[in-house]
């Protein structure tokens, strides 16, 4: 019981992150506003961003920018185990800036949405296509 | 629908913790994510291409294939804005507002008729609202600012965080600002859509011309040393400079990118009124 | 690594989140989303990932909350969930 609780303690962070991708899934299936949905994408996608972030980082090292870093003859020997992972962060700096054009995208629809049916709520936009 | 999602988001989020169980401890040297390939990255960084800054590094050279498209899918999500919002029918004539400048006083012209241009006369919309002076003086001193700050960003990619999408942005930032601020149309006048367009498509051209250019001479796609011979330099800092090189059209790209959308989302493609 | 600030932040983004989903006027809704994309980027300079940090602060509080106040703008304030 105490390995469990102390298993439960010991990965506090991945609980959050799961809660959070949670919350933004559940927004985009169940909220009816269309621009609540386009919160909630982003907010999933922010999350699961953070969880790959969080799987760089190591105890007792630095931020991955050299030191020692200027000029030829700093021919310093660099340990690996001085600097944080860099992978996970260049392959979301990627993510980050395809979130945004996609988020350009969203509201550019939400907006053509609005100019035909006049509302914003899922309900009455399908209501008005069924009448028609 | 909302029982479905609760019971859609129950069941993820379950099976989610019920594998994240295994994970390895956060903040572990030994995970291994962190022994596999990353030490090679961070220890060849330096001697490899003499960029301090490993993520510049990687992001713009070992890994610089994505960053080529991820610059084409900003590209193509400004197109497809100006694709969805933008009317420029031949609207009917109708009746045009003009406000004089010094007194206020406020005219309407009849279908068709319209003043040029000047000084005295600006034109106004539905939904105008008188300018601040506080917000037009205070923007107008922090703009050249802020555009400093974002060529510092894009220039010192290399030995401090930032680089081409971060400067960038801060530079559309700042357009966007004065479109703010001022007036849209005054915006418009000074930046022109055309002109925007243009500088979207050279951004992708600059980088994608980079990796052609070393093709042409003789080496890898995208493989930086090429450029050697022709900036005349050992092809250590020959990688440095090509970094640099597409960096920049990054930054033209996404600067762009961030203004059209912004112009086009905000006058809701009518270019008439903006926020 | 500090983990007393990192849990005070985790809490003020999931706070953050939640209230963005349920305050039904959508310019606040796009104000509470900015901010919790700032807390975003504090939570990931805290872990060190400080080129993630800038890019998030300008794209994600910066120009992002411009756009969605820009349609917010352009369509309706109101709504009913």
């Amino acid at each position: 019981m105490t390995d469990l609780i102390s298993t439960i303690v010991a990965k506090y962070n991945y609980w959050i992150y799961i809660t959070l991708m949670m919350i933004g899934l559940y927004a985009m299936i169940a909220k009816n506003n269309l621009v609540k949905k386009i919160v909630g994408m982003n907010i999933f996608q922010t999350a699961i961003i953070l969880f790959y972030v969080s799987i760089g980082v190591k105890k007792g090292a630095t931020i991955p920018i050299l030191e020692h870093g200027h000029g030829h003859d700093a021919q310093h020997v660099v340990h690996a185990m001085d600097y944080i992972n860099p992978l996970p962060h260049v392959l979301m700096l990627t993510a980050i800036v395809v979130g945004v054009a996609t988020l350009g995208v969203a509201l550019a629809l939400a907006i053509r949405i609005y100019n035909n049916y006049n509302t914003l709520e899922e309900d009455e936009i399908l209501a008005q296509i069924r009448k028609k | 629908m909302k029982i479905v999602g609760l019971i859609i988001v129950v069941v993820t989020g379950t099976l989610l913790i019920y594998t994240a169980a295994d994970f390895p401890a956060w903040s572990d040297p030994s995970s291994p994510a962190s022994t596999y390939l990353s030490p090679h990255f961070i220890e060849k960084t330096m001697e490899e291409t003499s960029v301090p800054n490993i993520v510049t590094a990687v992001l713009a050279d070992y890994r610089g294939f994505d960053t080529m498209f991820e610059t084409t899918v900003i590209f193509s999500a400004g197109v497809v804005c100006f694709f969805l919002l933008r009317i420029s029918r031949r609207e009917e004539p109708e009746a045009r507002y003009y406000r004089h400048v010094l007194t206020g006083v406020t005219i309407q012209l009849k279908e068709g008729y319209k003043i040029p241009p000047s000084a005295d006369f600006e034109q106004i919309d539905d939904d105008w609202t008188p300018p601040d002076l506080i917000i037009k003086t205070v923007c107008r001193i922090l703009i050249p600012f802020i555009q400093l700050f974002a060529l510092y960003v894009i220039a010192h990619g290399h030995h401090s965080p930032g680089g081409g999408f971060q400067g960038g942005v801060i530079m559309g930032a700042s357009v966007i600002l004065f479109a703010i601020s001022h007036d849209l149309r005054t915006a418009v006048r000074r930046i022109s859509e055309k002109l925007i367009g243009i500088f979207c498509a050279v951004g992708v051209l600059i980088y994608a011309g980079t990796g052609a250019l070393c093709l042409l001479l003789k080496l890898n796609f995208l493989d930086y040393s090429a450029l050697a011979g022709l900036l005349h330099v050992d092809p250590v800092t020959a990688r440095s400079h090509g970094i640099l090189i597409v960096e920049i059209g990054v930054g033209i790209a996404v600067l762009a990118t961030m203004i059209w959308i912004y112009n086009n989302v905000s006058s809701a493609g009518r270019y008439r009124q903006g926020l | 690594m500090i983990w007393p600030i990192d849990l005070a932040i985790l809490t003020l983004v999931v706070v953050a989140a939640i209230g963005a989903l349920t305050v039904k006027d959508l310019l606040g809704a796009s104000v509470l989303f900015g901010s919790y994309s700032f807390m975003m980027c504090l939570l990931w300079s805290v872990m060190g990932a400080v080129d993630v940090a800038f890019t998030e602060a300008s794209v994600g509080a910066g120009v992002s909350t411009v756009f969605f106040v820009a349609a917010v703008f352009r369509t309706t304030r109101r709504t009913r969930d």
